[in-house]
């Protein structure tokens, strides 16, 4: 079985996929943030995996902090956030699940017909994980595209991170410092985001984001 | 050589009938000691039957034939069904008709026979449940038919026997895990289980299945009960065979012994994969609350796409 190890990068690329899809059928927020510490949890599998694959250690160094921070301290703050702004109960509406399934079938389909043509000559483990991870990435972006809540929209922004980051391992040869930089931008830019959240919602009672629309006079 | 054929064959057959009620027994009791209650005895779902079957049908006025009749069709394709499914072993006597569209059909027919016999007593409960019944079908329907196509598209068939035969080697594959996810869903859908229905309840507004069979009693409900309980060992099955096949017996050795042998591990695998699925079947449903019927659909719609991504990732890329 020479075939396994690929077989299995395969696999939890393909899992990270299905868990965006897990993500995107949710309409709680809080099982909805609980996908997400899924969602990281299952790159940082992925990732560990391929440092093993790849004989490249600090590859592990980038699944312990998607582990650390992404598993653990983001889905965690971002529920005491959800508790205290008292929004822990909603039930969120979404555009309607089935079609935004679809979109997301759609966004798989682009991402392989557009991966697969153009990385022909390279790697073969790589291209299906590049190709995968597209697909986490634009899913990612359907979600923050379809979703009116801010903290979901946070949610979706999270993993189409993580989708950089699958198609960052992927590809051999990620210099170390330019992951740990990403990482730490990432949990700035959550920090900003929730410094945002806050005053949004002082300011409109609401973190749904059809609040600011009412507000700039469009409807 | 064909009498020991006929003599496996009839084993398969009829272990789907022994082993449905002691599947649902043992799915019962684990539901109860996981709620800390003792529960029934493991062997209570076949002193049901005997005591429906020597009781009297109370027949309602209007009923027709078809309400008579459809109980023992019911059975008797569920049961040509859940033979068809390879359990042990691949490559028996009537492995040839064992396709996986033909399981569809047949299961298909069931579910038209129960809303036929649903409505035709003409009460209200048992046209909301046949009404419930077919909406929920008209989206797993389609979702095992994705399924199937999947699964043929790596294996090159739609029959059991070489599907298992194939599953052997294929391997870890995205496309197959997103089918196995699928097949879980439309089997928890298909078997009115908790969260798309529950099977212990007779609350109007909730009951789906138990809505169609209210209305019938004694020997007819015991027929219709049985055939629920070897559904759920057929999808156990269908299951375990896609896409858990290990321990089962190969194409047919030639010796006796050999053959005997490589059975009964076949035997004792099965066993144990029908006991783990029944466990995480009593797991899944305490764990989880049951959903409004309105968004059933979204929960098998999510099967459906399954399916159909599935089959995207096959045709894109074989290796997937």
């Amino acid at each position: 079985m020479g075939h396994l190890p690929f077989d299995i990068a395969h696999m939890l690329a393909g899992s990270l996929v299905l868990v965006s899809f897990a993500m995107l059928y949710q309409n709680r927020l809080y099982s909805l943030l609980n996908m997400l510490a899924v969602h990281a949890l299952v790159l940082a599998l992925s990732v560990a995996w391929q440092a093993y694959i790849q004989h490249a250690p600090h590859l592990y160094i980038t699944a312990a902090i998607a582990l650390g921070f992404k598993a653990i301290v983001i889905p965690i703050a971002l529920k005491r956030m959800v508790f205290q702004m008292g929004i822990h109960r909603e039930v969120e509406t979404v555009v309607g699940t089935g079609l935004t399934m679809l979109a997301g079938i759609a966004m798989v389909a682009v991402s392989l017909e557009v991966m697969l043509p153009v990385t022909s000559g390279s790697d073969p483990v790589a291209r299906e994980d590049i190709a995968l991870a597209l697909s986490v990435l634009l899913i990612g972006l359907l979600m923050m595209v379809t979703r009116r809540n801010a903290v979901s929209q946070i949610a979706g922004f999270m993993s189409l991170e993580n989708g950089i980051v699958l198609a960052a391992t992927g590809a051999q040869g990620m210099p170390l410092v330019v992951e740990i930089s990403v990482a730490f931008s990432i949990l700035i830019a959550f920090i900003v985001i929730g410094i945002f959240l806050f005053r949004i919602r002082e300011r409109f009672d609401t973190v749904d984001d059809r609040a600011l629309d009412r507000f700039r006079g469009e409807h | 050589m064909t009498f020991e054929a006929l003599i496996w064959q009839g084993i398969q057959m009829m272990l789907a009938l022994a082993l449905a009620p002691l599947l649902t027994g043992l799915v019962r009791k684990a539901k109860a000691r996981l709620l800390r209650r003792r529960g029934a005895p493991l062997l209570q779902p076949y002193r049901d039957l005997r005591r429906l079957l020597g009781k009297d049908v109370v027949l309602a006025d209007n009923a027709s034939w078809l309400f008579r009749v459809a109980p023992y069709v019911i059975f008797a394709l569920t049961w040509v069904a859940a033979a068809l499914v390879p359990t042990f072993s691949t490559g028996l006597m009537f492995s040839w008709s064992g396709d996986l569209i033909a399981i569809i059909a047949l299961l298909g027919s069931v579910r038209f026979l129960q809303a036929l016999a649903a409505l035709d007593i003409g009460t209200s409960f048992g046209g909301i449940g046949s009404s419930r019944e077919m909406m929920f079908a008209s989206l797993a329907e389609p979702a095992m038919n994705m399924l199937v196509f999947t699964l043929a598209l790596v294996a090159r068939s739609t029959q059991l026997s070489t599907i298992a035969n194939v599953m052997f080697g294929a391997g870890l594959r995205v496309s197959l895990a997103l089918a196995l996810f699928g097949f879980i869903i439309v089997a928890i859908a298909e078997n009115a289980r908790i969260p798309v229905d529950n099977p212990a309840t007779h609350l109007e507004l909730t009951m789906v299945h138990e809505a169609m069979v209210l209305e019938y009693s004694g020997r007819h409900l015991a027929m219709i009960e049985f055939a629920a309980m070897i559904k759920l060992l057929l999808y156990v099955s269908l299951i375990g065979c896609i896409f858990f096949p290990f321990g089962m017996a190969q194409d047919e050795q030639a010796l006796l012994l050999p053959r005997i042998l490589a059975c009964g591990i076949g035997l004792a695998c099965y066993a144990a994969k029908l006991a783990f699925a029944g466990l995480a079947l009593a797991l899944f449903e305490t764990s989880i609350a049951k959903m409004r019927v309105f968004r059933v659909p979204d929960f098998i719609g999510v099967a459906l796409m399954l399916g159909l991504l599935g089959t995207l990732l096959l045709f894109v890329s074989r290796s997937l």
